[in-house]
């Protein structure tokens, strides 16, 4: 009975959440064209040789990228712009008074938005392999489903990430730069510009301390067949996951307390 | 008995606001060592709702009328004192609770702006954990007694004001609230749009016995709708009792425009001990006690002789105007 609701909740919320995005689809189209960037860096390695000093071959260097691509496409998360907007314009208000978080609504918002890029992404990954005929590849169903598993908690740690500094609106009200500042660390370490194994070993021991390698490069490893630990992988998103939770229930609620419903 | 479902005691909310001086000069100073000072908006306020009542809270902007409907739906927190809106403190914001208010700003909206209404109304109804076959019914229902039906299918975008309004009503009202806030719902509306809402109101309160909290300053809103007001006067209450009642006291005399037959007549009115606010030929104003109206008005028809008489209520917006500007009325 309970999880029938539930059930329907999210349902609904995905519904009519995707019924929204189809409105903006051409915006999702430039949106799903502006992530690719690990093609460029693609170039740069393969042009520049630099692969050869980390022993992967041309073919596995462009199935990487081609997954960090993929894999971008379905973490992208953007709550904190969303959510410093609705509250600083007062939208919020109207959601804080109902029986639903309304994270749960950004996140609905969030896969609606994944849902709709999908044949955007698929038909840029298309035109890759026109390009790129030898790093075709199919990874074996397991593996697959092991991606988008990883994948999926991948943008789970991102979500949470950035609820925890959108929360930081009820204090700061322009919380964005401190994602600003987030992203940096994000874009070097998480592997989209280059594999965590080609950083020097004693930098890649901190790195696999922090959530950001299995960001990116932990799902793209794994989706696109390169040696990869599969279970500590696993387990460090899900260690993060559980870390970051409890953190964004805390600030969520002394945030709320907080909250002055400006512009309403 | 009717039981209290609203019970405010002391209630006080601070905000910390930070102030700049104009200017360069003081763009740095307030970039290095911002100055923020305690404001306090609303001063130690207790009040009671009994259920079913529909109460209108009347200021001047500023006054903290929305910042109290803001605390007693649990949107804000409150600094000091104490809320129970149906049993519940409201900014715990528990479900059971959240499932029998709902909030209402006209300024503000909920609906999707890039759908239909319909879809946020059906996203509303799962929120608040109604079946397909219930939240349908509701609909209907609610769409029917708000005289809409194809607007439901056009994008809330490429509705009017009054359509967007009216929508919004139903989507804050379909998991049925047995305590509404209303900030300014008529805000911006047309006079047909505003009356048909007070309409709806009106019904909607009778047939659910539902607890109304309004703020407006169109005080058509709260005449119509509203018999007992609270007048909030700098974050203080300044009256809190029967709106007929402050209307009696803030004007207690009536102007009663009388047509004489003859101009004698209206020469011997003018001298017969009435105060006179005017007189043009055989037309005459006087001014009359709200108290002795009716012997007033018989002594004046048994003894002259007259063609017509008209009493004038002094307009409500002035009368009300002075409560706003008033620091107590003790009635």
């Amino acid at each position: 009975m309970i999880s029938n609701k539930i059930n329907r909740k999210i349902f609904t919320l995905l519904k009519v959440q995707y019924s929204n995005m189809l409105e903006y689809r051409v915006e999702i189209a430039l949106w799903a064209i502006s992530g690719i960037i690990p093609f460029f860096m693609l170039n740069i390695w393969t042009n520049n040789n630099l692969n050869e000093s980390i022993n992967i071959s041309d073919v596995l260097l462009s199935r990487y990228f081609l997954s960090a691509f993929f894999v971008r496409q379905f973490s992208v998360v953007w709550v904190v712009f969303s959510f410093e907007e609705d509250s600083l314009m007062g939208k919020v208000s109207p959601y804080l008074i109902q029986p639903l978080n309304p994270f749960f609504r950004y996140f609905a918002q969030h896969l609606a938005e994944q849902i709709t890029r999908f044949p955007f992404a698929l038909i840029i990954a298309f035109f890759f392999f026109i390009f790129n005929t030898e790093s075709i590849w199919i990874p074996n169903l397991g593996i697959l489903l092991l991606s988008i598993v990883s994948t999926f908690l991948s943008f789970l740690i991102q979500f949470l990430i950035q609820s925890i500094v959108a929360c930081l609106c009820f204090w700061t009200e322009k919380a964005s730069s401190i994602e600003r500042l987030l992203f940096i660390p994000t874009l070097f370490l998480s592997g989209l510009l280059a594999p965590v194994v080609s950083f020097p070993k004693y930098v890649k021991s901190w790195i696999y301390l922090t959530p950001f390698p299995y960001l990116i490069d932990f799902p793209a490893n794994l989706l696109s067949g390169n040696e990869t630990n599969i279970s500590g992988g696993l387990s460090m998103q899900i260690l993060w996951i559980f870390l970051l939770f409890p953190l964004f229930k805390k600030i969520w609620s002394e945030g709320t307390k907080k909250y002055t419903a400006m512009g309403s | 008995m009717v039981q209290n479902i609203i019970d405010v005691r002391n209630l006080s909310k601070s905000f910390d606001i930070s102030s700049k001086e104009p200017g360069l000069k003081g763009t740095i100073k307030h970039f290095f060592r911002r100055q923020t000072k305690s404001l306090k908006v609303i001063k130690d306020i207790s009040f009671e709702i009994k259920e079913g009542e529909i109460v209108g809270f009347l200021g001047a902007n500023g006054a903290g009328k929305t910042t109290i409907l803001k605390m007693l739906c649990g949107l804000i927190y409150p600094s000091e004192g104490s809320i129970l809106v149906s049993g519940h403190l409201p900014f715990r914001r528990k479900e059971n609770f959240l499932k029998n208010i709902t909030l209402i700003m006209g300024q503000k909206q909920q609906l999707i702006w890039d759908l239909p209404p319909i879809e946020s109304f059906y996203l509303n109804a799962s929120i608040y954990d109604l079946d397909k076959f219930e939240a349908k019914k509701r609909i209907k229902k609610l769409s029917e007694m708000l005289e809409i039906d194809e607007e439901l299918f056009i994008p809330v975008r490429k509705l009017s004001l009054g359509q967007r309004m009216k929508s919004e009503l139903l989507a804050a009202l379909i998991h049925e609230p047995n305590i509404l806030f209303l900030d300014e719902p008529t805000l911006g509306l047309d006079i047909n749009a505003q009356r048909n809402l007070r309409k709806f109101l009106q019904r909607y309160n009778k047939k659910t016995n539902a607890t109304i909290c309004l703020t407006s300053h169109y005080m058509k809103d709260i005449t119509s709708l509203c018999k007992r007001v609270i007048c909030v006067h700098e974050g203080a209450i300044s009256y809190d009792g029967e709106l007929d009642l402050l209307l009696k006291k803030l004007s207690p005399v009536k102007e009663i425009l009388i047509v004489c037959r003859s101009e004698e007549d209206a020469i011997k009115l003018e001298n017969s001990g009435f105060t006179v606010k005017n007189k043009i030929k055989n037309e005459i104003t006087i001014k009359i006690e709200n108290n002795s109206i009716t012997s007033s008005l018989k002594t004046i028809l048994n003894n002259f002789d007259i063609e017509d008489l008209f009493i004038n209520e002094p307009p409500i917006d002035e009368v009300i105007g002075k409560v706003l500007i008033k620091k107590d009325y003790d009635i």
